[in-house]
């Protein structure tokens, strides 16, 4: 594939490999945490921890879109679709997401729920235009991304007048659980949590910019280098953060200057402020309670606020005990420090969040690495 | 007076649709076996009209029996339809086993309002790919279930196979050392039943390789008889979930070289755009093909002389793994897993 092979080539990523094994010091440990589930996808797709000098290791984020959904917030798709009748539209991910009492919206669909998966907001607009005599309920999660998306559709849903469209808001804030794991108290208690540094989000950034990152690369100073997900950019930004620690320097650095400039998209941020205001708080599964992380639908489409529309209550619910999903998703915990990581909690069945989705740290390390856990070389005998 | 001669109106295939009599065992069954289906498969066994076909077979044959449940959406897609890709699934599984297909047996699960022009272009698509296959469809049967109740047609079939003598393929037959082949490009059959639902509708020139596999399967077994292991088509699941299949029956792992599986450009970029990974993209007319090492050289070149595996090639090798992990040495220079495919193949959003 043209312009991305380029990208995905291994001559250059042994290079790259040779370049950080010069420059890493041999006597300190570098910690990186990527923060979206675009980079820990490619970081496990690509075997590239095996490519890292030993003293240098990734920390997997909480940039997983499905992982940080809390279960309370699946509950109210469930409700919508079980107990209120309503077409639940969601994306792909989020159908595995356990909720309360064992269900999902996969199960929830098993037992009468119509709720379909969508590639596009605008697919479940189409869906609601269709059928004028049913409820359409677009559940929408995500970070930056896929928020302009959504801002769109109900727009576009305000401007033709659909009556039965609505929106379950759930889309959240990158730079505010960036901060918000910063300001953790076992993150600062402990020196054991020692993150040196951020691969910043790809396309996140796109939207948003590099400026936003700049307060707390100087604030905590920790250096954070913007990425792209292809598994060069990894590399490539991984060297970039080595050096600045070894330089001293807290900066945001862009390695994604192909798509990312400082102020981002003017055009997207205009509409997402447009349809959506900050939320005062918003729980994440892994991180609770989150001030000013997250975005609720403005008053003037609150006709299209399936929480409004419908007078859904929150209602928070606890994670299994024996999840350690908040502790990763911090990065204090490696998955292979949860005592049901691989036993009880596999891809097919999920306990946590971060077991469904490809991108999450529990599934991409058992879909991917669990081999390096056993300490097997499996090689040909003949 | 002097009876009437025989006179039944038929079937108004143009415009009709199937209703709950065509599925009563009354007169309009009858009808629509004699005109349609019947008409489509025309062969003596069938035309026997007896509950179940005689069938002669050769003496002393070790025989192979393998059944598959089609219920395809959508009913027709590039490269294909549910009636194509019902004689070539059963057809493959049979193949897989080492065996020569000999017949069919279908059943046709249909719901009640399914245009019968439709049905028409089904079970004619099936009588072709039987037809070309040289496996006739013998015997069959007919339901019809009431709308809403089914997605407009389900086909069942079986087919019978007899393996030669010598011929010894199973799933625990690989060994460490064994050589992995793969008969061509992955991904294709998926890639273009996805492009045609209706949630996705992409634009694409992606066709299914859905084909029947026995041919190519003989040209193997007559390269090396005895150095042909294991036989399997990567169907649900794809390359990915075989393998892993395989492994665990022989308890073996595997270590597959990325940079030598093949995938069409085309497909590698719908992957791309839409978040999957072409080793666990549905395929329906690749096998793989597990052998021993000194027979490998041998099979992979009658399967290049083959049409249906132009384009094979030797992806990997079977290895000691108490584990049976699948792993895989990717194009950019690290190791992975490649596991089991977990759940419905789902997207990845961001």
């Amino acid at each position: 594939m043209k312009y991305i092979d380029e990208f995905r080539d291994g001559a250059i990523a042994r290079k790259i490999a040779a370049r950080l094994r010069a420059e890493a010091r041999p006597d300190r440990q570098y910690s990186f945490m990527e923060f979206c589930g675009g980079h820990t996808h490619a970081i496990s797709r690509y075997g590239i921890s095996g490519l890292l000098p030993d003293n240098v290791r990734m920390v997997h984020g909480p940039g997983c879109p499905v992982c940080v959904l809390p279960i309370g917030r699946t509950d109210l798709a469930i409700q919508l679709a079980l107990e209120r009748g309503a077409i639940v539209c969601t994306y792909g991910d989020t159908m595995r997401v356990p909720a309360s009492g064992g269900l999902s919206l996969t199960r929830a669909k098993a037992r009468g729920g119509d709720i379909r998966m969508v590639y596009s907001s605008a697919d479940a607009l189409e869906i609601a235009r269709r059928e004028p005599g049913r409820e359409v309920v677009f559940f929408a999660i995500g970070f930056e991304t896929t928020t302009p998306p959504t801002a769109l559709t109900i727009r576009m849903a305000a401007q033709e007048g659909l009556a039965n469209f609505s929106v379950l808001c759930c889309h959240v804030l990158t730079p505010a659980a960036i901060t918000h794991i910063l300001a953790s108290p076992e993150v600062r208690r402990f020196a054991a949590v020692p993150i040196d540094g951020f691969v910043g989000p790809a396309h996140v950034s796109i939207l948003i910019g590099s400026a936003p990152y700049e307060q707390f690369a100087q604030g905590y100073r920790k250096p954070v280098v913007i990425a792209g997900f292809e598994p060069l950019d990894v590399m490539q930004a991984v060297l970039m953060l080595v050096r600045q620690v070894n330089e001293d320097r807290h900066e945001v650095e862009n390695e994604f200057t192909r798509a990312v400039n400082r102020h981002g998209n003017a055009h997207a941020q205009a509409l997402v402020s447009e349809v959506f205001e900050l939320r005062s708080s918003f729980e994440w599964r892994g991180l609770g309670e989150v001030p000013q992380s997250a975005l609720r639908i403005r008053p003037a489409f609150a006709r299209f606020d399936a929480e409004r529309r419908f007078g859904l209550a929150y209602r928070a619910v606890a994670d299994n005990k024996a999840c350690e999903c908040g502790a990763i998703l911090r990065g204090v915990k490696k998955p292979t420090d949860c005592r049901i990581f691989g036993s009880v909690c596999t891809p097919e069945n999920p306990v946590g969040s971060c077991m469904v989705s490809s991108e999450g740290a529990c599934a991409a390390h058992y879909s991917y690495g669990r081999f390096k856990d056993i300490g097997i070389t499996a090689e040909a005998t003949a | 007076m002097r009876p009437k001669k025989d006179y039944v109106r038929p079937l108004d295939i143009r415009n009709g649709r199937v209703d709950m009599g065509h599925g009563a065992g009354g007169r309009s069954a009858a009808q629509l076996i004699e005109e349609l289906f019947l008409a489509a498969f025309d062969n003596p066994m069938l035309r026997q009209g007896d509950d179940g076909a005689a069938l002669p077979m050769p003496a002393g044959a070790k025989l192979v029996m393998a059944t598959d449940a089609h219920v395809i959406s959508p009913l027709f897609f590039p490269g294909g339809d549910i009636g194509s890709l019902s004689v070539h699934g059963t057809i493959n599984d049979v193949a897989m086993c080492g065996a020569a297909p000999l017949y069919l047996a279908a059943s046709f699960i249909l719901e009640e309002g399914f245009p019968l022009a439709d049905l028409q272009r089904i079970v004619q698509s099936m009588a072709r790919a039987s037809r070309a296959a040289g496996v006739p469809v013998v015997t069959g049967d007919t339901k019809v279930v009431e709308q809403g109740k089914g997605d407009g047609v389900f086909i069942s079939t079986t087919a019978l196979g007899v393996v030669a003598a010598g011929v010894n393929i199973a799933g625990a037959n690989a060994r460490p050392g064994d050589v992995l082949l793969l008969s061509g490009t992955l991904g294709e059959h998926g890639v273009a039943v996805l492009s045609q639902r209706e949630s996705l509708d992409f634009e694409t020139a992606i066709e299914s390789d859905s084909a029947a596999l026995h041919g190519l399967v003989a040209a193997m077994l007559a390269a090396s008889s005895d150095g042909v292991r294991v036989l399997r088509d990567p169907t649900r699941g794809g390359l990915a979930t075989t393998l892993n299949e395989i492994a665990r029956q022989s308890g073996v792992g595997m270590l597959l070289d990325e940079s030598a599986i093949p995938v069409l450009p085309q497909v590698e970029a719908a992957c791309e755009l839409l978040g999957l990974d072409p080793l666990y993209v549905a395929n329906e007319g690749k096998l793989i093909a597990i052998c021993s090492p000194d027979a490998a050289d041998a099979v992979l070149a009658a399967m290049r002389a083959h049409p249906l595996g132009a384009k094979a090639a030797r992806i990997g090798v079977v290895t000691q793994d108490a584990h049976r992990f699948v792993q895989m040495e990717t194009n950019f220079g690290g190791r992975r897993v490649v596991d089991w495919l977990s759940g419905e193949l789902l997207p990845r959003i961001c």
